[in-house]
C-alpha cells in the first residue's frame, strides 16, 4: 500500500506522519506547479470547481511517481465537495490507473465509520496506537497553525523582504520532522525563536489590518490563492486568516460535542444577512466579514474558486454587508486562467482605498 | 384579497401547482410573472453576479418582473430539502437572502423554508407560520395544504402519463385537449411509430421547460420526428433503480433525478440518443453531468449531445447541433 492524499496548505504534514507512523508507505505528490495545474486541468470537467482540479493533478503525479492507495475525504452535500472523489475515482479510472480511492468521511455523522477506516489504513495496528499517533499528528496541525499566524503578525515589520518567509518555513521543517510531544513542543519554542528574530523596523503608522474569508481550499493552499497572505504581508498589511487546517478538521471530523463555539457566533451576526447555511463556508465568509468589522479591521478580502457555488451566494450578499458596515470589500475570483500580474494590481488598488480611508479618519481624529 | 406574487421561474415547473393551490385555499389571489422574455432575462443579468448560473439570473428577471404588478408579497421560498437525506443545491439555501440583497424596493418576502430532510414535524411547524400569515383558523391550513398535496400529485402523474409540465401549466384543463396534446407531445403521429427516434432529454426542470431559455429544443425535436423522454416521464422507482449501483449515493435531488433517469434509460429502455442540457454556472451539473457523460461512453454505445445554455447562446448554433445530433443518431440506428 503506497498511500498519498492531495495537497492543501500543510495538509501533506499531518497525514504523511500518521500514515508513517503506522507503519505505511507514503508517497507525497509533488508540490503544485504549474505542470500540476495543466494536468489537472486537462483531465476534469471544465466547470468544475477548481480546487477538484488540482486534486487531480496531484493525484496524477502521485499515482505516476508510484502511489496506488488515494485517500480523500468526502461529505454529504450539499456543495459539491461531498462528490469530489467519486468523480475523481472516474476520471483517474478512465486514464487507466490503476489505485484504490479511500474516502474519509463520517457516515451518518460518526466518528466510528471513519475510525474503522484508519483502522484498516494503519496496518491494524491496536486502538491505543492508532490515537497517539492521530494525537501527534494533530499537535503538529496546531503548531503549524501557531507558527502561521505568528508569521502573518510579523511580516509587515520585516526590514528585509521575505525574511519572514525564509524563517518561517525553517520552523516549518522543525514541526515536520518532530513526531513526539517532546520534540513538537521543542521545535514550536525553537520556531516561535526563529520568528521572533526577524529584523523588524519600526512603523511610523500601524499597518493596515485585513482580514481573508472565503472558501477553504482557496484560502489554505498559496499555490491556489496566488500567495495572497505573502503578497499583502510584503506590501505592509497585517493579514488575518479566518480559516485554519486545524479548525477545518475539527468541523469536520471531530463530533459535533468538540467543535467551537465559535461557528454559533458566527450564524448569530450573519443573521439579518443570510439566516442559513449554504453548504462550503459560505455563511462563515458572510458572518466573519462582520465579525472583522467590529474587530475594527481596515478591509476584507474574499477569495472563492470560479462558479463555486455557496460562495456565490456569499458573494451576492457580501457588497450589502460591507456597504452597512462600512467595511471596505474586495472579491477575487480565481481559477486556472488567473494571473498575478492583474491580482496584484486590483490588490494595490484595494491598498491604497484602504490607507486613504484610514488615514483621513485619522485626520479628522486629530482635528 | 392580498395578492401574492410567484415567479415563473425555478421551481415553479416543479410545484406550482400546490403553491397555488395552497394560497388560493387560504384565500390570496397568486399573480404569476410573465413568460420569459429578453427584457426579463437582461433585468436579470444585470443584477447577478457575472459567475451566477443562468436559472438563478432568470430568478432575478422574474421577481423585477412582478415588482409592478401591485402584489403585496413576494414568494421566494427557501427550499432546502424535498425529501430525506438530499438537498437542493446552495444556491437555493441562500436564495432569498440573495434576492434581498441584490434588489431593490421589493414588496415583504414571504420567508418559507421547506426541509424535509428533517423530521415532519418541523415542515408543518414552518408551514403552519406560513399559513398563519394569513389566517387563524389551523384547520383551515391543514385544508390548504392537504389541497396541495392533493393537486401536486395529480401533477406528476399527468407528468409520468407523457405531459410536459408546460402542457399541464400554461394549457387549456379540458380533458379531450389533454389527451390531443398528450399525443403531440409524445411526438407520435407525424412518423410511423417504427421509425421514430427515442431521444431522451435530461436537465433541470426550469431549464428545459422554458420555451426562451431551452430555445425550445422540445419543440426542435418534435419537428424533427423525434419521439421525446424527459425526466418527468420515468418514475421515481425507476430513477432509484437507475442509481442503485453506485458507490455513493447522490445528494442532490436534482443530481439524483437526472443520473437515475440516465442510467435507468442506459439500462432499460430502448433509446436511441441522450440530450444532457446543463445551465453554464452549474454547480452540481459540472459534476454529475461529468459522470453520466463517462458512464455512457463506457458501457453502451448510445450517443450523448451535451448542450451548455447560458444567456449568450445563439438559437441558430443550438439548432444546428440538435440536427446534427439527431442525423448521427438516424444514422447510427439504421446501420445497426
Ligand atoms: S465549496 Fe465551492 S469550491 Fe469547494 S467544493 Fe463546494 S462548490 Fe466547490
Ligand atoms: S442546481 Fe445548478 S442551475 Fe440550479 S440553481 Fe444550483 S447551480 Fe444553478
Amino acid at each position: 500500500m503506497k498511500i498519498t492524499f492531495p495537497h492543501m496548505g500543510s495538509l501533506a504534514v499531518p497525514l504523511k506522519t500518521i500514515f508513517e507512523e503506522l507503519g505505511q508507505e507514503v508517497v507525497v505528490p509533488p508540490s503544485i506547479t504549474k505542470k500540476t495545474v495543466t494536468l489537472g486541468v486537462r483531465h476534469s470537467p471544465e466547470f468544475a470547481c477548481f480546487p477538484l482540479k488540482v486534486n487531480i493533478g496531484n493525484f496524477i503525479e502521485a499515482l505516476e511517481n508510484g502511489a496506488d492507495t488515494i485517500i480523500m475525504a468526502g461529505g454529504v452535500g450539499p456543495c459539491r465537495f461531498g462528490y469530489y472523489a467519486e468523480v475523481q475515482r472516474e476520471i483517474l479510472t478512465d486514464l487507466g490507473y490503476n489505485f484504490e480511492l479511500i474516502v474519509l468521511e463520517p457516515p451518518q455523522g460518526s466518528l466510528w465509520g471513519l475510525l474503522a477506516n484508519i483502522k484498516r489504513l494503519g496496518n491494524h495496528r491496536s486502538w491505543s496506537e492508532i490515537w497517539e499517533v492521530i494525537n501527534i499528528a494533530w499537535k503538529q496541525v496546531l503548531a503549524l497553525d501557531v507558527l502561521h499566524e505568528m508569521s502573518l503578525k510579523i511580516r509587515p515589520y520585516e526590514k528585509k523582504k521575505g525574511a519572514t518567509t525564509v524563517l518561517y518555513e525553517r520552523a516549518q521543517k522543525l514541526i515536520v520532522k518532530a513526531r513526539t510531544h517532546e520534540d513538537i513542543t521543542w521545535s514550536l519554542d525553537k520556531g516561535k525563536e526563529l520568528l521572533n528574530s526577524v529584523d523588524k523596523k519600526t512603523l511610523d503608522r500601524p499597518p493596515l489590518k485585513i482580514g481573508i474569508v472565503g472558501e477553504i481550499y482557496m484560502v489554505l493552499e498559496p499555490y491556489a490563492n496566488l500567495d495572497i497572505e505573502k503578497t499583502l504581508g510584503e506590501m505592509g498589511v497585517e493579514v488575518d486568516r479566518s480559516i485554519y487546517l486545524g479548525h477545518w478538521i475539527k468541523e469536520h471530523l471531530f463530533p459535533k460535542a468538540f467543535r467551537s463555539r465559535e461557528g454559533e457566533e458566527i450564524k448569530k451576526v450573519a443573521q439579518g444577512y443570510l439566516n442559513h447555511f449554504v453548504g462550503g463556508h459560505g455563511l462563515e465568509s458572510v458572518g466573519r466579514t462582520i465579525l472583522y468589522s467590529r474587530d475594527n479591521f481596515d478591509g476584507v478580502v474574499h477569495i472563492l474558486p470560479f462558479t463555486c457555488t455557496p460562495e456565490i451566494v456569499a458573494q451576492s450578499i457580501l457588497p450589502e454587508v460591507s456597504k452597512d458596515y462600512k467595511i471596505p470589500l474586495i472579491s477575487f475570483s480565481l481559477d486556472e486562467h488567473s494571473g498575478k500580474a492583474g491580482f496584484v494590481t486590483r490588490l494595490e488598488a484595494f491598498l491604497d482605498l484602504l490607507s486613504q480611508k484610514k488615514y483621513n479618519q485619522e485626520l479628522k481624529g486629530a482635528v | 384579497m392580498p395578492a401574492i406574487g410567484i415567479p415563473r421561474a425555478l421551481l415553479y415547473y416543479d410545484y406550482y401547482p400546490a403553491w397555488k393551490k395552497f394560497f388560493e385555499e387560504l384565500g390570496l389571489e397568486v399573480v404569476l410573472s410573465d413568460k420569459t422574455t429578453k427584457t426579463i432575462l437582461d433585468s436579470g443579468v444585470k443584477v447577478a453576479l457575472d459567475e451566477t448560473c443562468l436559472p438563478v439570473k432568470l430568478f432575478y428577471g422574474h421577481v423585477d418582473n412582478l415588482k409592478n404588478k401591485g402584489i403585496d408579497y413576494l414568494f421566494v421560498p427557501r427550499l432546502v430539502s424535498v425529501e430525506k437525506k438530499r438537498y437542493l443545491c446552495p444556491k437555493f439555501l441562500g436564495l432569498p437572502n440573495m434576492v434581498e440583497s441584490l434588489m431593490e424596493e421589493l414588496p415583504p418576502l414571504l420567508d418559507f423554508k421547506m426541509d424535509l430532510s428533517r423530521k415532519k414535524r418541523e415542515f408543518y411547524k414552518d408551514l403552519y407560520a406560513l399559513g398563519r400569515k394569513f389566517t387563524i383558523n389551523p384547520f383551515k391550513i391543514c385544508l390548504a395544504y392537504r389541497k396541495a398535496v392533493k393537486e401536486l400529485k395529480r401533477y406528476e402523474e399527468k407528468m409520468l402519463a407523457g405531459f410536459t409540465p408546460l402542457d399541464c401549466l400554461e394549457r387549456g384543463e379540458g380533458e379531450n385537449r389533454e389527451k390531443k396534446e398528450a399525443a403531440i407531445s409524445l411526438g407520435e403521429g407525424k412518423l410511423p411509430v417504427e421509425e421514430n427516434l427515442r431521444i431522451a432529454v435530461l436537465g433541470h426542470s426550469y431549464n428545459l421547460n422554458d420555451p426562451y431559455i431551452s430555445m425550445d429544443i422540445y419543440g426542435k425535436l418534435k419537428k424533427m420526428g423525434v419521439k421525446i423522454i424527459t425526466r418527468e416521464m420515468i418514475s421515481p422507482s425507476a430513477q432509484m433503480e437507475g442509481i442503485k449501483n453506485l458507490r455513493k449515493d447522490i445528494f442532490w435531488t436534482f443530481g439524483k433525478e437526472i443520473m437515475g433517469s440516465a442510467l435507468y434509460l442506459l439500462d432499460k429502455e430502448k433509446i436511441d440518443g441522450v440530450v444532457l442540457v446543463v445551465s453554464f454556472g452549474c454547480g452540481p451539473d459540472s459534476l454529475i453531468g461529468e459522470l453520466v457523460e463517462r458512464i455512457y461512453k463506457r458501457h453502451r454505445n448510445i450517443p450523448l449531445l451535451f448542450l451548455t445554455l447560458d444567456e449568450h447562446s445563439g438559437e441558430a448554433g443550438i439548432l444546428t447541433r440538435l440536427e446534427a445530433f439527431v442525423d448521427m443518431v438516424k444514422f447510427k440506428k439504421e446501420s445497426a
